[in-house]
């Protein structure tokens, strides 16, 4: 008896819970629709009085004659690469340690698990010294080249996933001729294609939301990604077209919330797998 | 012979293919943190080469600059306040979650979509409006018969906006703990009942006993971020308004590297951070022989 009752309860508290923690991310993209100068009269309200898409043209003209088309391709163009390197080399990387028995394996490991906890502020000084004597400042390259390394997080989970595929594969492929590259080209890799998933949705969202690194480097308007573009756009100073920051700011949560519900299923079991953050 | 050629050849393969790996984590890691500890017993600005000074600054550090313990004092008052706050409501929802049985999943994705936005720009500039002085949040409380409070002028209150956002976020926390849920047979608790155990004592005496090692998980993981917040603060309050009230550790660590150029001071910075974050971490394992419970060992 006890026990019918308390999903009722315990629906009703989460339900109460979820239209709290969603009014926050509702208001802002209610606020995008109304008009800048009522968007503090009625603050708290939902629904605007009339539906306004004006928001959208004049904040899309963006900051300092640049447009937000500039922004959104920017911030592709660095993600994209960035996934596409930190995903790659850490599947090669999962491979070397999960499937080659060399000398010093373990050491090597240990030093990078223990790099994962290591925080970036440590290295952000020197990483700046550095990339300013490269003449890297206000190009994009401090924010890619440093992905091809490798993610510890994702050679991890990739490590994990490789060790439940069983050895008699390679042993097979090796037999009709497979040194370990082609082995891993043509037998590891095509099999760990979800896990790599996982790490590609990980990745978009990271760099997407990735502020400080852009912060440091790019100096150039027409080089801003959208995170930086909507902070200076934010400025009191500068700005102060609520419902133009509004309509930017919710724009630039899409991409990451449509890769979400679309590929919530590989987080979720990426969580589970390795018991990590999100 | 053979074997042995075989054996360097493996060897070969092996760096190789770890070779992406060794180049980053000597290139991007071992360099530059003994790069930061070199600079932090020196003088640079980025113009003039480094001039050492030994531990001088160490000693302004630790003797002179009361913005640097100020900033220590609300990264403490900050983490020990968001952390737990953060936890606790993952847990309860957690067990609530994992209690009803339609809808489950619904309520998974939409606890957790706040952990997916949370940390970007876009959000931190929400937050700011929603927590102004005619937003939404006073607003509501006016409703509700509340007077509203300068929750971004006021020093008192800063600094809890910056919490709230960190709890806001405690789905990827939920997510942590409803995977151990799970893991806790169910059978304990049928036996528990036979015996007559009400809820609050299975609570405590098998629910949270077998959480341990995932509570140690996230509190570890958890106490790191929060030392390191950084985005938020200054994304909210730029410079640590109201009067340093939000002045994080690691916002006043980039102040003085990026706005001051005192890269030396930085890097001094730096290493605190590090010994500090290191200090914690191994308090914390070094605490949990006396309260993690690791269910293999009954079984050794």
């Amino acid at each position: 008896m006890r026990l019918r009752r308390i999903p009722v309860i315990s629906h009703a508290i989460l339900l109460a819970l979820t239209v709290s923690m969603l009014y926050p991310v509702a208001w802002m993209v209610a606020s995008s629709f109304k008009e800048s100068s009522s968007v503090f009269v009625d603050a708290a309200s939902l629904i605007p009085n009339q539906w306004n898409f004006d928001n959208y043209i004049n904040g899309w003209k963006g900051v300092a004659g640049v447009t937000f088309t500039t922004f959104f391709k920017n911030t592709f163009l660095v993600v994209g690469i960035s996934t596409i390197g930190s995903v790659l080399s850490s599947a090669v990387i999962a491979f070397g340690f999960s499937r080659i028995r060399f000398r010093g394996r373990n050491l090597w490991f240990v030093c990078m698990m223990l790099t994962m906890l290591l925080p970036y502020e440590i290295v952000m000084v020197p990483q700046y010294i550095l990339f300013n004597q490269f003449g890297w400042i206000n190009t994009y390259l401090p924010l890619i080249i440093p992905t091809f390394f490798g993610t510890p997080f994702f050679v991890f989970l990739m490590m994990q996933f490789i060790r439940s595929i069983p050895y008699d594969l390679d042993e097979a492929a090796e037999i009709d001729g497979c040194n370990k590259f082609t082995t891993f080209v043509r037998i590891i890799l095509p099999l760990i294609l979800p896990a790599m998933m996982t790490c590609v949705i990980f990745s978009f969202y990271w760099r997407w939301d990735d502020f400080l690194a852009p912060l440091l480097y790019l100096n150039k308007v027409s080089l801003y990604t959208v995170s930086l573009a909507i902070k200076m756009f934010s400025d009191p100073d500068n700005v102060t077209d609520w419902g133009a920051l509004f309509a930017m700011s919710t724009l630039s949560l899409i991409p990451v919330c449509a890769a979400f519900f679309a590929f919530q299923r590989y987080i979720v079991e990426g969580i589970h797998t390795s018991g990590l953050k999100g | 012979m053979a074997t042995r050629k075989a054996g360097g050849y493996r060897n070969l393969t092996g760096y190789a293919f770890i070779s992406p790996f060794l180049i980053g984590f000597f290139g991007l890691t071992v360099i530059p943190v003994a790069m930061t500890l070199y600079l932090s017993f020196t003088d640079y600005n980025m113009l003039r080469p480094p001039e050492w000074i030994g531990l001088e600054h160490y000693e302004r550090m630790f003797t002179k600059d009361e913005k640097f313990w100020h900033s220590l004092r609300v990264t403490f008052f900050y983490t020990f306040t968001a952390v737990p706050l953060r936890l606790i409501v993952a847990l309860a929802i957690a067990m609530l979650v994992a209690k009803i049985v339609r809808g489950a999943g619904f309520y998974r994705t939409v606890l957790y979509l706040p952990s997916i936005i949370g940390g970007s720009v876009a959000v931190a500039v929400m937050w700011r409006q929603l927590f102004g002085l005619e937003g939404a949040i006073n607003t509501i409380l006016k409703w509700l018969g509340l007077s509203g409070v300068s929750w971004l002028g006021d020093p008192k209150y800063a600094i809890w906006t910056l919490i709230l956002l960190y709890g806001w976020q405690f789905g990827s926390s939920m997510l942590i703990f409803l995977a151990g849920l799970k893991n806790i047979p169910n059978d304990y608790y049928e036996a528990a009942s036979v015996d007559g155990a009400g809820s609050v004592t299975m609570f405590f005496r098998i629910t949270l006993p077998l959480l341990t090692p995932v509570i140690l998980f996230n509190v570890v993981i958890q106490l790191i971020n929060g030392f390191l917040a950084f985005t938020p603060a200054y994304v909210i309050f730029g410079d640590g308004r109201p009067l340093g009230a939000t002045l994080m550790y690691v916002l006043y660590l980039f102040q003085n590297a990026f706005t001051f150029f005192d890269m030396g001071y930085a890097s001094g910075m730096a290493w605190v951070l590090l010994v500090i974050v290191g200090l914690l971490t191994a308090l914390i394992f070094k605490s949990s022989e006396y309260w993690v419970h690791y269910e293999s060992k009954g079984d050794r």
